[in-house]
C-alpha cells in the first residue's frame, strides 16, 4: 500500500487518488455469491429487459465498495473511515467476457474524489470528501460523499 | 396518495437477525471487489496492524447464521408470518399499488467501531420512512429503512440508512 497520508498532508480541493475499475459478467457473479444479493436483474436477460433496464446491470452495492475501497486505499491502514454515501443515479452494464478470465474490449469506470473540507474536533482529525463513480463516457453514475479521520503529525 | 395497506409499514421492525463474519467470507467479499487491501487477507500484516486481527471492508457485516423469528434460509417450509416478514408483505401491496419493479436507490452509513474477523454482530432494520415522488418519469416510491449493527461485546458497530426506489 502507499505510504500513510497524513491530515496535514491534505488541503481543501485535493485530488483523491482515482481508482479504475472494470464490471464484468463474471464479476457480477462473484459480487452475487460474496454478497447475498442473488437478484436476478444482475444476471438474467429477460428479468432485466421486464424491469425496464434493458439488461443485467451493474449491482448498486458493487459500486458503493469501489467507492470505499476508493476512500480505504486513500486513508491507508491508519485512517478510518466514518461516513459513506453513495446514490446509484444511473445504470452501469457490465462488460461481457471473451475467455474464461478475460473481458471483452469496453468501459473503464473511474472511482474519483476531491478534498471539500478539513477541520479536527478535539483530537480528532477530519476531512470531507465528494466523490463519485464515472462511466466510460466520463459520466457520473454514482455520486456520494464521505467522512474519513487522518492520524495527525501533531 | 398512497393506500394505507403501504403506509402502515412505515415504522415496522425486523427483529434482530444474527452475523457471522467469517474470515472466509471476508476474502470472499474482498475478491468480488478486486479489493488487495493486505487487513483482509494478510492475517500478520492485519496482526501487527492498529486493529490485532483482519478485519472487514467497511460496508459488510458478515453473513447471516441466525435469521429474525420467521425467516429461514431456505424458504421451503411455510413460515409464520412476523414482524420480520413485512419488508415481503410490503413488496407485495406496492406491487398492488402499481409499483412492480424495484432498485437499489442509494446508502448511507456512519461507522462506529471496525468488524473483526470472528466477530458476531446483531442487525436490526426499521421501515423508517415511505415516500412518493413526482419524477420526470412517473411517481416513485422511496423506502428508506434504517438497521443497526451492533458487536457481541454490545458495541454500536455502525447505522445505515438505505433507500429503495419501486416503480
Amino acid at each position: 500500500m502507499a505510504k500513510q497520508l497524513y491530515w496535514e498532508d491534505v488541503k481543501e480541493s485535493d485530488e483523491i487518488t482515482p481508482l479504475p475499475k472494470i464490471a464484468t459478467t463474471r464479476m457480477l457473479v462473484k459480487w452475487a455469491g460474496a454478497s447475498g444479493d442473488f437478484n436476478p436483474l444482475h444476471y438474467d436477460e429477460a428479468f432485466a429487459a421486464s424491469q425496464g433496464v434493458g439488461k443485467p446491470i451493474v449491482h448498486g452495492a458493487l459500486k458503493r465498495q469501489w467507492l470505499i475501497q476508493l476512500m480505504t486505499d486513500w486513508l491507508g491502514k491508519e485512517g478510518t473511515l466514518k461516513k459513506f454515501s453513495c446514490r446509484y443515479r444511473a445504470m452501469d452494464y457490465p462488460r461481457a467476457m471473451k475467455t474464461m478470465f478475460g473481458e471483452t474490449d469496453g468501459e473503464t469506470w473511474w472511482c474519483k474524489g476531491k478534498v471539500t473540507k478539513k477541520y479536527a474536533e478535539g483530537d480528532v482529525h477530519y476531512v470531507d470528501c465528494d466523490i463519485w463513480l464515472e462511466n466510460g463516457k466520463g459520466e457520473v453514475t454514482t455520486p456520494g460523499s464521505a467522512t474519513v479521520i487522518l492520524p495527525s503529525k501533531g | 396518495m398512497l393506500p394505507e395497506a403501504v403506509t402502515k409499514f412505515i415504522g415496522a421492525s425486523s427483529g434482530t437477525t444474527v452475523f457471522e463474519v467469517e474470515k472466509g467470507a471476508i476474502k470472499k467479499f474482498a475478491d468480488a471487489v478486486d479489493d488487495p487491501n493486505p487487513l483482509y487477507w494478510d492475517e500478520e500484516y492485519a496482526r501487527n496492524s492498529r486493529y490485532g486481527s483482519l478485519i472487514a471492508p467497511p460496508g459488510f457485516f458478515g453473513w447471516p447464521v441466525h435469521l429474525a423469528k420467521g425467516q429461514t434460509f431456505l424458504r421451503s417450509a411455510k413460515q409464520e408470518v412476523t414482524e420480520s416478514e413485512k419488508r415481503g408483505e410490503l413488496t407485495a401491496e406496492l406491487a398492488k399499488a402499481g409499483y412492480p419493479r424495484n432498485l437499489d436507490g442509494g446508502i448511507e452509513y456512519e461507522f462506529f467501531t471496525p468488524v473483526r474477523a470472528g466477530d458476531i454482530l446483531g442487525g436490526s432494520s426499521r421501515i423508517k420512512d415511505i415516500i412518493e415522488k413526482k419524477g420526470a418519469t412517473g411517481t416513485l416510491i422511496f423506502v428508506i429503512t434504517e438497521t443497526t449493527y451492533t458487536n457481541q461485546n454490545g458495541i454500536l458497530v455502525a447505522q445505515v440508512r438505505a433507500t429503495a426506489i419501486f416503480r
